[in-house]
């Protein structure tokens, strides 16, 4: 077991949002203020740890031809319970996230981490995969809130700093691009991102090639 | 509001002011996965409209009759069980569409391929179900944005796909290849949609 390697691929090489491209709908629906964006990360973060363990521990006895229902059926059990406890104790964040709390259980990053990690590894593995991969989740969506809403509305924290309204950093009189926190600002902001996360990506591999050619 | 005001307000919603992609953000990896193609684009956008209207009729009656305690069949209250409920009817739903088309129309469930059971992951479905629940819409008022919704997709998907082809022979920074650009052409037809909102009827 290479826990380094297994941090270092969920949060950078293999982030579930940047580089396989999984769970979009929900990281583009919901970043508008931190509140959401954290709140969301660690909902599927403890979802996808969760699932990865009881999936793992199940491997050998799931049938093979029926696994993905099984799968659906362990998540879709996990997201009822989140969905309850958030509506107990967290009513503000269960509102403001609405209806893609219960969306989690068709999150491609949850069954696509069943599939392609738990069913195949060790229960120890898979729940360290959960977390990371979790983790590398609600660090793009924290990411994304903060650009989306200090462009959009100059705020930062917005839901929990100061009251909720967030801390105003250029000035209560700042306009900001209010366009930002609309639909369009998701979709662009993440296009940048991934981009600029590919251009990273890029630019190390020359570097190792040159360092090789040496 | 009478019965069709109240459809046609839903239809003109689902299809142009919350459209199910521009707006909702629902829907969006076959959204993005599936449209490099316009035939494609299409046949996708079909299936999903068929699904989506069969899928907001069935949870509608079975939310209504089984799930919800005052109009339940049975007294109880099940309503626990509506997340775990909606997806298996989603994925037996999707598994007959599959076995129908593959017995009905072959050229068809050929062209699908492997799409046609990633209905089943496709948020959208799901969702319009959750939203007919949480605006509590009653039976005929589910199936129309079901299939209003699921037109929307269409249209959405049809579109992206026309300027998707444009876009290959565009020139664009090298790291923006593949998702990125597309992504940003998105950006750009919500911002169109946007000019939608705050359109009514009534």
């Amino acid at each position: 077991m290479n826990v380094k390697k297994q941090f270092k691929d969920g949060l950078i090489t293999n982030n579930p949002v940047l580089v396989q491209l999984l769970g979009m709908c929900s990281t583009m629906a919901i970043t508008t203020s931190l509140f959401n964006g954290i709140g969301m990360g660690i909902s599927v973060l403890v979802i996808l740890t969760c699932c990865n363990v009881v999936i793992s521990a199940m491997r050998k006895v799931i049938p093979n031809d029926i696994r993905i229902a099984v799968f659906v059926v362990i998540i879709a059990g996990f997201v009822t319970i989140v969905d309850y406890v958030l509506k107990a104790y967290i009513p503000a964040l269960s509102e403001s996230l609405g209806v893609f709390i219960p969306l989690i259980v068709v999150n491609c990053i949850i069954i696509g981490r069943a599939e392609a990690f738990a069913a195949k590894n060790s229960v120890a593995a898979s729940a360290l995969d959960g977390i990371f991969q979790g983790l590398g989740y609600t660090v793009v969506l924290c990411v994304m809130c903060i650009i989306r809403e200090l462009l959009g509305k100059g705020t930062f924290g917005g839901g929990i700093l100061n009251g909720g309204d967030g801390i105003a950093l250029f000035g209560s009189n700042f306009q900001g691009a209010m366009i930002l926190t609309m639909p369009f600002g998701g979709f662009l902001t993440l296009g940048c991102l991934i981009a600029l996360m590919q251009y990273a990506l890029r630019k190390s591999k020359e570097k190792k090639a040159k360092e090789e050619d040496k | 509001m009478g019965l069709l005001t109240s459809i046609l307000s839903i239809s003109l919603g689902a299809i142009l002011i919350n459209n199910f992609i521009f707006s909702q953000f629902l829907g969006c990896c076959p959204f993005l996965g599936c449209s490099s193609k316009v035939d494609t684009a299409v046949g996708m956008g079909l299936a999903v409209t068929f699904v989506m209207g069969l899928a907001s009729a069935i949870c509608s009656l079975i939310n209504t009759y089984i799930l919800v305690a005052e109009t339940s069949i049975f007294g109880v209250d099940l309503s626990f069980l509506q997340t775990l409920t909606f997806i298996l009817v989603i994925a037996a739903l999707v598994q007959f569409v599959e076995m129908f088309l593959k017995k009905a129309i072959p050229s068809l469930y050929s062209a699908l391929g492997i799409y046609l059971p990633l209905i089943t992951t496709n948020c959208a479905v799901l969702g319009v179900v959750l939203l007919n629940v949480q605006n509590s819409y009653n039976f005929i008022e589910s199936t129309v944005y079901g299939i209003t919704g699921g037109l929307g997709f269409l249209l959405a998907i049809v579109l992206f796909a026309s300027v998707r082809e444009r876009v290959q022979f565009a020139e664009y920074p090298e790291s923006f290849e593949g998702f990125p650009i597309c992504l940003v052409t998105a950006s750009l037809l919500a911002l169109a949609f946007m000019g939608f909102s705050g359109m009514k009827i009534f």
